[in-house]
């Protein structure tokens, strides 16, 4: 197992390199220019002379050559570089939202696991039942309703109904932990809702698959209990595919509430890369695309490891 | 409901013109001020920026040398400078300095400062960007006699000198920072303004706290106050809805005014004032037809900026008729003058079968071309549609593209566009910066239309050095013909700033431009 988890974190390295060139090329093909977005966005009356003096002092003017390995040099010493809208280190770019991000999509799997597995449980058991149609309809409407919608209907019931507002500005939860929950719960409920809605369904057709299976019947024939079969014997094999969703949807979390943050003011990596990516900051782009990555890596070997943890067929060599 | 909206709407506007006697109450010291910015600042370096989120982020921290009076704006007045005298030939310009300013850190301010500071902007070293180089190209040399007094020789007659030392851009830096680091303000908060710089949270918020030893003795009045980035316009209502944020200084639309109006009643104050923007057609003449002066001066024409006026100002920022002068200003060209030149008249009907005729003539009848465009709801959007709509009753097919801020910039400063909407972003109403967008485009490379036209750059040459206000004005005009004749690039209309302040916020004073009277000093909370 931990031969396995080595090999597969050392196979992230290739695959990083991989990721690198291919946004490094893709982003040159990109028509603008950051320089001229920075100086005459705003209708600036700049010079050509001051842009290229700022084109040379970002070494934008470089052959492309040279700055695919000025960055590949970078990534080996673990420097991303500065972010070409702002001056500042990329990780610190990233750092600042990241806390955030990661905090939402942690509390948004959270509430998603909560209320998606005795759903989905109680839909494929009571199966045509009301409770299932109701668990059905629920969910349907989860998969229907876009989350930023959602998250503006929450910000218009709370400002309409109770004249309040959740904070506009990011307290750290280990700052003020009462601040910090009352302003990610909401984003949070709002893309929840979404995720348990996908896990739910899953969760509810693998089970009424798995529930179909000899190995169930055996065990009801030989007389265990109904809540063992169930807990034991069939739900541990039909989260098998829910974890993959929760592993995949955690891993777009990180980077994809684009709207959501923008609705609820949350300064998140979503936010981040829209803003990136139409200024031209290809540093900042390159750096975040990488995080991205790796982080899909790390969650896909993490639900690898799962399979093996809830399924003892499977051993990892 | 129409009816009550609008009956709120006119209450909120009753009371906006009833703010200047509420504002006579007896300030209110204490309290943090909580406003909304729609952009954050790249850097913080007022030197090298033209956005207004340099400025509404680093104003409260800084001082300039001079400054607008809004009250009689365009008027300037003293900041740093306790008194100043041009010599007569507008060679020389004295400035006394106040003696009692000291930056953050402690140190005084003296003229060396105000010196470095001008150099810094108009001669920048290796590696500063200065926006301002050419608007102090005519400075010759900067003496510092003592301490607190400063000498600007000119190499030549500026007839807006005055007004450019008043410009928000030009923050009063440290010499000795400098000195240490050129680029030290572009990451460094450090002035002599109201308030001392706390934190900036990147993608969140910027906050400072009052300057107990501001030269002005009793401001600042706040305690300190928070300028919160909120980039999406219907988290910025939310929030100043439920009285999280309490101004936006830039501009909201029409339908967002309404939408606070109805929902806040006489707890938001709106004030209102046509707006040193304007969005301009560009004809690139380096792509035919568009080189024809014909087939540039039907298409002008064809638009009716009156009709456009009315229907356009419901729904979007885009406003007021004007020329290349911001209407209503000292050198604007009065309507009844307006009306007389191409495209600007009232007969709709006439100048549109003149436009068909322009275009038979020139071998074009049944023209279609690109219009290149910004993808901003406001007022791109609206103002693209409206040209489109307008063209095609000429017989004239337009195609509508927009594309994100760095491909649209990209494509306009390459030339890679038939006909594009592009706009002019003044601090103030000085001619010689709204002019500056017309001239020869080996000249001035923000003329996209790539025209060259001596005869507009010897009459803008001469309106600069022209002192006499009303020969200024005939030399205006007579640009303002000569454009419009030729039609390289030609306003569609100017826009209209809308800014929402909660009752609460007392002391902020409304001007023409966004830009200007963003220091916060004089702002205090009724609460």
């Amino acid at each position: 197992m931990l031969r396995y988890a080595i090999h597969r974190l050392l196979l992230m390295i290739p695959t990083l390199i991989g990721v690198a060139i291919v946004v490094f090329f893709m982003l040159r093909v990109v028509p603008g220019d950051v320089v001229e977005v920075k100086l005459r966005g705003d209708g600036g009356n700049v010079s050509e002379e001051t842009l290229k003096l700022e084109r040379q002092r970002l070494g934008l003017d470089k052959p492309l050559i040279a700055q695919f390995g000025d960055w590949m040099i970078g990534l080996a010493t673990l420097d991303l570089g500065k972010s070409m809208w702002t001056d500042r280190p990329v990780i610190e770019e990233i750092g600042i939202r990241l806390e955030l991000s990661l905090q939402v999509a942690v509390m948004a799997t959270i509430i998603a696991v909560l209320i998606a597995i005795p759903m989905g449980t109680l839909a494929a058991l009571l199966r045509d039942s009301w409770i299932d149609y109701v668990v059905r309809l629920v969910t349907i409407g989860g998969l229907a309703v876009p989350s930023f919608w959602l998250g503006m209907l929450l910000m218009l019931s709370l400002l309409t109904l109770f004249n309040w507002l959740p904070p506009i500005t990011f307290t750290p939860l280990y700052v003020d932990p009462v601040a910090n929950l009352t302003q990610l719960i909401w984003p949070a409920l709002a893309v929840g809702y979404r995720y348990s809605a996908v896990v739910a369904r899953m969760v509810r057709s693998s089970l009424l698959e798995v529930l179909n299976e000899d190995y169930i019947r055996t065990a009801r024939a030989k007389g265990v209990f109904e809540n063992i079969v169930v807990s034991r014997h069939a739900l541990r094999n039909a989260l098998l595919p829910a974890i993959t969703v929760i592993g995949l949807e955690f891993a777009f979390l990180i980077g994809g509430l684009v709207v959501t943050e923008q609705v609820f003011n949350l300064n998140g990596i979503g936010k981040l890369f829209v803003q990136s990516v139409s200024r031209n900051d290809f540093t900042l782009i390159q750096g975040m695309v990488m995080m991205i990555a790796l982080f899909y890596m790390l969650v896909n070997l993490t639900v690898d490891m799962l399979y093996a943890a809830f399924d003892p067929r499977i051993r990892y060599r | 409901m129409k009816r009550t909206a609008l009956a709120l709407i006119s209450a909120a506007a009753m009371l906006a013109f009833a703010a200047p006697a509420a504002e006579a109450q007896t300030p209110k010291r204490g309290g943090t001020f909580t406003f909304a910015i729609s952009a954050e600042t790249p850097n913080y370096d007022c030197h090298g920026s033209d956005t207004y989120a340099t400025l509404h982020f680093s104003a409260p921290f800084y001082s300039t040398l001079l400054k607008f009076n809004l009250d009689k704006y365009p008027e300037v007045t003293g900041d740093l400078a306790e008194s100043w005298t041009v010599a007569p030939g507008l060679l020389t310009y004295t400035f006394k300095l106040h003696r009692n300013v000291a930056f953050h850190d402690g140190s005084p301010l003296t003229s060396a400062d105000v010196k470095a500071t001008y150099d810094r902007l108009r001669d920048p070293p290796a590696g500063v960007v200065s926006t301002r180089k050419a608007t102090f190209a005519d400075i010759d040399r900067i003496e510092t006699p003592d301490p607190y007094t400063v000498v600007f020789k000119m190499k030549a007659v500026n007839a807006a000198m005055l007004e450019h030392f008043a410009s928000p851009w030009n923050c009063i830096y440290s010499a000795k920072r400098l000195a240490e680091d050129a680029n030290f303000p572009k990451t460094n908060v450090m002035g002599t303004g109201p308030f001392i710089f706390t934190e900036h949270v990147k993608g969140s918020h910027v906050a400072g706290k009052r300057n107990d030893k501001y030269f002005r003795q009793g401001l600042p009045y706040l305690d300190g106050f928070k300028g919160v980035f909120m980039l999406q316009a219907a988290a910025m209502l939310n929030a100043f809805q439920g009285g999280q944020v309490l101004a936006e200084f830039r501009s909201v639309s029409p339908a967002e005014r309404d939408r606070l109006v109805q929902a806040m009643g006489d707890k938001v104050r709106i004030e209102e004032s046509s707006w040193t923007l304007n969005l301009l057609v560009v004809f690139n003449v380096e792509k035919k037809p568009f080189d024809d002066v014909r087939v540039r001066r039907a298409l002008n024409l064809a638009i009716d900026r009156w009709g456009g006026s009315q229907g356009l100002s419901r729904t979007s920022t885009l406003r007021s008729v004007g020329g290349v002068i911001r209407p209503g200003s000292p050198y604007a060209t009065p309507e009844a003058e307006l009306v007389k030149l191409p495209g600007f008249g009232k007969d709709i009907n006439a100048a549109r079968a003149e436009a068909r005729r322009l275009l038979r003539e020139a071998g074009v009848p049944n023209l279609s071309f690109t219009l290149h465009n910004r993808n901003l709801a406001q007022p791109y959007t609206p103002g693209g549609i409206y040209l489109v709509d307008q063209w095609r009753q000429i017989g004239v097919t337009a195609e509508h593209k927009q594309f994100e801020t760095s491909p649209y910039l990209a494509a306009m400063s390459s030339g890679n566009f038939e006909v594009a909407i592009d706009f002019s972003n003044l601090f103030m109403d000085e001619p010689s910066l709204g002019l500056a967008k017309y001239v020869s485009f080996d000249k001035a490379p923000q003329n996209l239309s790539h025209a060259i036209d001596r005869e507009l750059d010897s009459l803008f040459d001469k309106q600069v050095r022209e002192l006499d206000m009303k020969k200024r004005i005939d030399l205006i005009k007579a640009f303002e013909k000569r454009l419009f004749d030729q039609a390289y690039q030609v306003p569609l209309l100017w826009w209209h700033r809308i800014v929402p302040t909660n009752k609460v916020v007392m002391g902020w004073k409304m001007s023409p431009s966004h830009n200007l009277g963003q220091d916060l000093a004089e702002v205090w909370l009724n609460q």
